[in-house]
């Protein structure tokens, strides 16, 4: 046993809620993130670490419906909120129209940033039903694609908004 | 989607637009990525790296760390029970330091611990005495330094000498120096593996990489280990581009979870994987074109410095193809080209998408800018009046004996509509340089066009003896459906193999229902996911494999039969939409009447045709075939402020023949977003051999508002010798299109850019 901390010695347990479900946080340490606490102690690996920095949008998920970097967000702060990971999407594991439009259009190569992506452009597109491309482009920019150029997810986007206006 | 039926009637074959068999669970976040792998139990591993690119070291002191609560081991070189050192083509970089460090975040000490953070804590605990030695960081000035390593500074240099050099010279000469910056390959997916102990000596482990078997034959040599006892499984991989060509933590995780007897999970950090792959090889290249009045290249003269960095990795194969393809597609009577691939205490360089043809590709395409300003030539006419053809020979003297479609490369590059203007002079703020952040005033901002032309080599060059292995399994499922299985170790890293694999097996058998076992090392080799090999390799290793399937179904059908397929002088039995037909009785047998309880099984393995070495003037027919494209690009610039935004790209590609159209674009589209990143934004900036930019945050990749809008035609004119007349499509966009990008901004601001990435200082101040 040596004077330094040990990880041990900050631990705690809580509880967090997530895509509607209650879930326990069993003496995890109090430094990790939400996306370590989603990963490795809940069996939830739909949001991705590609920087665990706030660079990529990889491991987007919805805190009290705001899209937010899960690598950002310590886990035990996030006991009072209502949390939504692309795990929690689409009933009873049918595709929702964002994640068929993804197959349709070519828009996954690789798949890392895509849970991310679908995360945020249902986001987008639940506010903003009918934006316009550059619109599109902006509110994206913070989740990095290194595989695709984006081209096929804008298609993916615009198929999604041409499906739920009708046309 | 078009939907081409195949042999038996069934959909999804080679042509069509089929779906990825691993797109469900990739949007629904269930596809199992090397970092999401899991054991009970596991420890997690961490590596302690050098902050010097440069020093001794005395002593290394790893008590405390062991002391650590949660600590389990610590490694160092001294507990390495193999080959102390491994390498892709020459076994030159240490598993850790041991006397030396070469580069900055040369591993020198592994930790594995209870707890990812336990792990960090323990490898910082590690004290390393070292004493620092002034780095080499200088490709140029390393060829008289003192060797930093014991096979010395000069990892390869190679001459050619083409025509008759000496004795020729053009009318007009244009000679420039050029630069090209680190790139970075930026996968999303962090290095990542989890190794599992098998109780026996043996290992598991659950990787990430682009060539299992090369990987595993290192791995078993560091731990002096049979290859038998090391089997590797590719577990999802998010992007590659070539860093995962050497082997990261493959070694150091096995050891530690051998060491251990526990699963050993290492995961990297984004900054650490800076530190953990090769990069794109820094350039300096001095060239000087000579043509006659008219327009014709008389010679090329080129001389090429590759900064390798540390440690060899692909070096080699780099520079060689560096040089091959210096004078770019174009017929070139005389070349004389000088290529040193050298040594430094910068961090290691070795693949990334377009290999050695990226770096060459904007010096040659400026000069070819450059000609056309002296000759006073439009620069398409230029490229179109000496693009090689069939039959051409390239400076390697080799003879293309395939498809070369350059002109209609360039001419469908620069048919395509040029983006109009809107009436108004409404243009979306964050569309304009900069983006909404650093607004650039839209009446300064001034567009500009470039175009530009580039090729490579598909597969593996000189005299390498490259191969894929596949197997087909067909058999008849409980529910009496016929189904074909797939395995080959062909690393799926996002291209899509995994979805060609199905396309030719529905072609080629009529089976609809086609699975893929996981890629491991229990089956032989399919080579490396990397120089646009894959389609080609192991696509060919997939349609053998059919051919023999078909071939014993054949036999079996004509031995129930009693049919004599032996001698027969055409084709007796044919596979069709009803099952095995006699051509001439016209009876049926269906398929899965044929198989019944006895699956049918073929492995295969596709060798490519023959290379040889090059000479020592750089001369021999070292590739196997060539691949072509060009790129036009519109770019808005700010001069002021320095800003650049492209707007458009249009490309016409030479694929062969598409096999899956939706595919190729979606590789196209993401290899120009790379070209456009080196030539805007892209660079590990180095001092005194640091990395000051290891993260997202200061090395910048396109996001989604700084790419172009894409327009790509496909030319397809079938290659001879290829599977299906297919090329592979990976690479070329990001070879020509970063030339296009900065030949753009030269026609925008009238600069004379030598260097990318293009950084707002040499605009706004220049
Ligand atoms: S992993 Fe959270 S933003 Fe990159
Ligand atoms: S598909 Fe690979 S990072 Fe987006």
């Amino acid at each position: 046993m040596t004077e330094l901390d040990t990880v041990g010695d900050a631990s705690v347990s809580y509880g967090l809620r997530i895509n509607g479900r209650d879930r326990a946080v069993q003496a995890g340490w109090l430094g990790e993130s939400l996306l370590y606490v989603l990963r490795e102690r809940l069996g939830l690996p739909g949001a991705k670490n590609a920087c665990e920095q706030g660079e990529c949008g990889s491991c987007s998920v919805l805190l009290d419906d705001v899209l937010v970097c899960a690598c950002c967000v310590l886990a035990a702060d996030a006991t009072d909120s209502d949390i939504r990971t692309v795990e929690g999407l689409g009933d009873g594991g049918r595709l929702t129209d964002v994640q068929r439009a993804f197959l349709d259009e070519g828009a996954v190569q690789c798949g890392f940033c895509t849970p991310g992506l679908v995360i945020a452009i249902h986001d987008l597109l639940d506010r903003r039903p009918d934006a316009d491309e550059s619109t599109v482009r902006e509110a994206i920019s913070g989740n990095l694609c290194r595989c695709t150029g984006y081209g096929r997810i804008l298609a993916a986007v615009a198929a999604v908004q041409r499906e739920r206006s009708g046309d | 989607m078009t939907d081409v039926t195949t042999t038996r009637g069934v959909g999804g074959g080679v042509g069509t637009d089929a779906g990825r068999p691993d797109g469900v669970p990739k949007v629904q976040g269930r596809f199992g990525f090397s970092s999401d792998a899991f054991a009970e139990g596991m420890l997690w591993g961490r590596t302690l790296r050098s902050p010097h690119p440069s020093a001794r070291i005395h002593g290394i002191d790893t008590s405390t760390a062991e002391q650590i609560d949660g600590v389990e081991v610590v490694l160092t070189a001294a507990d390495v029970p193999g080959t102390p050192t491994f390498g892709l083509e020459h076994a030159d970089q240490p598993v850790f330091a041991a006397d030396v460090v070469r580069y900055q975040g040369e591993p020198v000490a592994a930790v594995a611990a209870d707890h990812p953070e336990t792990a960090r804590r323990a490898a910082e605990a590690i004290v390393v005495d070292y004493g620092p030695v002034e780095p080499l960081v200088d490709a140029e000035a390393a060829l008289d330094a003192d060797p930093i390593h014991p096979d010395g500074n000069v990892v390869r240099h190679i001459r050619i000498v083409h025509g008759s050099p000496d004795d020729v010279t053009g009318d007009v000469v244009v000679e420039c120096e050029y630069e090209v910056g680190m790139q970075d390959q930026a996968f999303m997916g962090p290095e990542s593996g989890l190794a599992i102990p098998d109780g026996a000596g043996g290992v598991d482990l659950y990787i990430s990489t682009q060539w299992l078997h090369v990987d595993r034959d290192q791995v078993a040599a560091c731990l002096a280990l049979d290859p038998e006892q090391v089997r590797l499984t590719l577990s999802g991989v998010g992007g590659a581009f070539g860093a995962r060509e050497d082997v990261s933590l493959q070694v150091h995780v096995c050891l530690l979870a051998l060491r251990t007897g526990r699963p050993v999970k290492m995961l990297y950090s984004r900054e650490e994987s800076f530190f953990g792959h090769v990069h794109r090889h820094p350039a300096r290249m001095r060239y000087r074109h000579h043509a006659d009045r008219d327009g014709s290249l008389v010679k090329v003269e080129a001389s090429l410095w590759f900064d390798g960095g540390a440690y060899a990795s692909s070096s080699t194969a780099v520079i060689s193809n560096a040089c091959s393809f210096a004078a770019g597609p174009y017929r070139v009577p005389h070349a004389r080209v000088e290529g040193w691939a050298m040594r430094t205490n910068n961090p290691p360089c070795g693949a990334m998408r377009g290999f050695g043809s990226v770096q060459v590709c904007f010096a040659h395409e400026a000069q070819m800018d450059k000609l056309a300003a002296a000759l006073d030539i439009d620069p398409v006419d230029l490229r179109l009046r000496n693009a090689l053809e069939p039959g051409d020979r390239i400076i390697t003297g080799q003879r293309i004996t395939g498809v070369a479609p350059v002109r209609e490369c360039i001419r469908a590059a620069v048919d395509l509509p040029l983006p109009t203007v809107d009436a108004d002079g409404n243009v979306a703020p964050v569309t304009l340089p900069g983006g909404t952040g650093r607004t650039a005033d839209a009446e300064h901002v001034r567009r500009g066009v470039g175009i530009a032309v580039g090729f490579k080599n598909l597969m593996y060059s000189e005299g390498f003896d490259d191969f894929s292995t596949a197997s087909v399994r067909v058999e008849v499922g409980p529910d009496d459906e016929v189904t074909a299985t797939v395995h080959s170790a062909a690393a799926e890293v996002g291209q899509g193999f995994v979805t060609l694999a199905q396309q030719i097996v529905r072609s080629e058998l009529g089976v609809q229902r086609v699975q893929l076992r996981p890629a491991d090392t229990v089956i032989g080799s399919a080579g490396s996911t990397s120089a646009s090999r894959q389609t080609w390799m192991s696509g060919g290793a997939v349609q053998g494999a059919c051919d023999d399937v078909r071939r014993a179904v054949y036999e079996r059908v004509a031995e129930r039969r009693g049919v004599a397929l032996a001698g027969a002088r055409r084709e007796v039995l044919r596979l069709d939409a009803h099952g095995i037909h006699h051509v001439d009785q016209g009876w049926v047998v269906p398929l899965a009447e044929a198989i019944g309880d006895e699956p049918v099984e073929a492995t295969h393995e596709f060798h490519h045709a023959n290379t040889e070495p090059l000479d020592e003037d750089g001369q021999g027919d070292a590739h196997v075939s060539f691949v072509f494209a060009a790129h036009r690009a519109v770019v808005d610039v700010d001069p002021e402020l320095g800003l650049v935004r492209v707007h458009q790209i249009t490309t016409g590609q030479d694929v062969g023949r598409a096999l899956n159209p939706r595919q190729v674009i979606g590789q196209i589209e993401g290899g120009i977003a790379q070209g456009v990143g080196l030539a805007v934004m892209e660079e590990i900036v180095l001092d005194g051999g640091r990395i000051r930019n290891p993260s997202f945050t200061d090395y910048l990749i396109p996001t989604a508002l700084d790419m172009p809008v894409v327009d790509a035609t496909l030319i397809e004119q079938p290659e001879p010798g290829a599977p299906f007349g297919a090329k592979g499509v990976g690479e070329p966009p990001t070879i020509s299109s970063t030339p296009a990008v900065v030949a753009a901004i030269r026609a925008a601001t009238g600069i004379d850019l030598r260097r990318v990435p293009v950084r707002p200082d040499d605009i706004a101040l220049a």
